[in-house]
């Protein structure tokens, strides 16, 4: 039977839910509201700046001092980039785990959980002296190879907790069904992850697009994401609230845009196991 | 053909052996059942037979040849699991096309068979279908349509219906059978329920703790049971195990005597107080707490009208009674 609930207290939790859900979401609409203002206006009180009238300039003088197309082909190439090498590494060892474990499984897993637990700042000066000495500041390649690592723990772990919820029966069945190792991944194993390995995709795609700690270390101008273009924007030309928020719409919106299309998909991916 | 073998066949998982050493032949065409309770190591065996696991010792040998390093992909067998384990991404016919496929049939002669499969089971109405759009008697019957495709040397099945609700399982009891009848194939029937194993079975192979209790036709079992085990096991409701005086009277350490076998009489025999009574229409069962043997266990008419708390006298038929000595074994 359906809990039952009162009026008054549906009313009260949907109120509370959108108060919620606007305050998370009110940073981004203003920074879209402010990117349609001029420089002038957009650092005036709210409601003046909110009446005041609605412009492109920002985004033309962003086109102009800087290369968009550039940094978000960087982005692009980083974040699928370090995606796909992340998920050709993973997919087999999460394979292995899942279907194969031994007796130091577990602590494997909790061992490469922990790697996340350290502050990234920590390694950041040997880390500097490495790219530095192999000739990778600035480069596409250092990139993608730091941005794989840093994620590689969490889409082993994802596609780990995906494969786990294959039944082993079905396996057994392809085997008895004359399944060689190959037919069986081929055709039965892989079409059964594909959503796993779909979301587990979606959400390093996004967690590589946003990331900005190694992206502004360890790259200037020519392997910089958008995350970089965003930064160039904010302090050293003191402040210019309207041409900093038209950046980062611009830098946010291709993500969001993916994020809005594939929610269904992620939800699913990050809730798989949870309920079934 | 399929004729399966076991020989000194063994399994431990570390240091617990599941199966200490096993001989077995099963002949070809026979509908064999594992049964024993729960943990008693059935399901391993039947795994051991399909090459879903590795024997510790021992051999298997199918149709004379020795397939205990075979990968289960080689043995020629077909296995139908509890859980089903049809492949939810494909259509009814691509499940049961799959071992055509892997064989490397051409895809029309599969489709002729997999249809050809499909109306023995009655499926041809659902081909399309998902697996996950079917209920779960349908399912069963995908599984066993994915099995009986290939013509295997034998079927396997790990209690197959045990997921199905009380009727539907009394029909696909009976389809199985049937199809055993039709087909001819070596089946061998994993199960905890002894009724389906006395409904099903040429030979039931009663197992415990890993270990053969016995093997024999379903009414062997039931009328020579060779050990108090065995006698407690095969019989719905179970055999009244009594020790004490009445056992020592027929010289023996415990006597069994199943429920239906004690009859109602007016004068003499076990007095006892009914405790519970169900009736079922067709049958009564009783259970009446006796002075001279404990509380035991009956089975009589539906027209008996006995109530909680009535006094009752109790004689076993003659020639009914079963005699085992202090180790458990029947005595001759």
């Amino acid at each position: 039977m359906a809990r039952r609930t009162s009026p008054t207290a549906k009313i009260t939790v949907t109120i509370l839910a959108w108060v919620i859900g606007l305050l998370i979401f009110f940073p981004i609409l203003w920074t879209v509201l402010m990117s349609f203002k001029s420089e002038g206006d957009a650092i005036k009180a709210p409601f003046e700046m909110l009446a005041a009238a609605w412009t492109f300039e920002s985004y033309g003088e962003v086109q102009e001092r800087s290369n968009y197309a550039l940094h978000f082909w960087n982005s692009v190439i980083l974040s699928v980039g370090s995606t796909v090498l992340a998920l050709i590494i993973a997919i087999p060892a999460a394979w292995a785990m899942a279907f194969a474990p031994g007796k130091r499984t577990k602590d494997l897993l909790m061992w490469m959980l922990s790697t996340k637990m350290m502050p990234a700042v920590g390694v950041l000066i040997p880390m500097y002296l490495l790219f530095r000495d192999f000739g990778l500041l600035d480069t596409r390649t250092g990139l993608v190879g730091v941005l794989t690592m840093i994620n590689l723990p969490i889409v082993v772990w994802m596609l780990y907790t995906y494969f786990k919820e294959i039944p082993g029966e079905i396996l057994e069945a392809a085997r008895m069904d004359g399944a060689s190792l190959r037919s069986e991944i081929l055709y039965v194993l892989t079409p059964m992850a594909v959503p796993g390995i779909a979301s587990t995709l979606l959400l390093n795609v996004i967690l590589s697009w946003n990331e900005a700690f190694w992206t502004l270390q360890l790259t200037t101008s020519d392997a910089a994401p958008l995350t970089t273009f965003i930064a160039g924007y904010s302090s050293p030309e003191g402040l210019f609230y309207a041409k900093l928020s038209a950046a980062s719409t611009m830098a946010i919106a291709p993500i969001l845009i993916l994020g809005w299309f594939s929610q269904k998909q992620l939800v699913r991916g990050l809730t798989f196991g949870a309920v079934k | 053909m399929g004729k399966i073998t076991l020989n000194s066949v063994r399994k431990s998982f570390g240091a617990t052996d599941v199966i200490p050493g096993l001989d077995l032949t099963i002949e070809n065409g026979e509908f064999v059942v594992f049964v024993g309770p729960s943990g008693c190591g059935k399901s391993t065996l039947l795994r051991l037979i399909a090459g879903l696991e590795d024997t510790t010792g021992g051999t298997i040998s199918i149709d004379g040849v020795d397939a205990t390093d075979l990968p289960p992909a080689k043995r020629g067998l077909a296995m139908v699991f509890q859980s089903y384990a049809l492949y939810p991404h494909m259509s009814v016919r691509k499940n049961i096309m799959f071992p055509l496929k892997m064989a490397g049939m051409d895809a029309a002669e599969a489709t002729k068979r997999a249809d050809a499969a499909a109306r023995v089971l009655n499926l041809t109405a659902y081909m399309d279908r998902k697996p996950g759009q079917l209920s779960g008697g349908q399912r069963q019957r995908v599984a066993i349509g994915r099995a009986i495709v290939r013509e295997p040397a034998a079927f396997l099945f790990d209690e197959p219906l045990s997921n199905l609700d009380a009727a539907l399982r009394v029909n696909m009891r009976q389809e199985i059978t049937e199809l055993h009848q039709s087909l001819k194939t070596t089946m061998v029937y994993v199960t905890h329920d002894q009724v389906e194993a006395m409904t099903m079975a040429d030979k039931i192979v009663v197992l415990n703790a890993g270990r053969i209790e016995q093997v024999g036709s379903p009414l062997d079992l039931y009328n020579s049971p060779l050990n108090t085990f065995v006698a407690g096991f095969i019989g719905s409701p179970k055999m009244n195990l009594i020790a004490g005086p009445e056992a020592a009277r027929h010289s023996a350490a415990t006597i069994g005597v199943r429920p239906e076998h004690l009859d109602i009489v007016q004068t003499g025999g076990w007095t006892g107080i009914v405790g519970l009574s169900e009736h079922l229409g067709s049958d009564t069962f009783l259970k009446v707490a006796t002075t001279e043997v404990g509380t035991i266990n009956v089975r009589t008419g539906g027209e008996v009208a006995l109530r909680p708390g009535d006094t009752v006298r109790l004689v076993p038929q003659s020639g009914k009674i079963h005699r085992f000595g202090p180790d458990g074994k029947t005595l001759a």
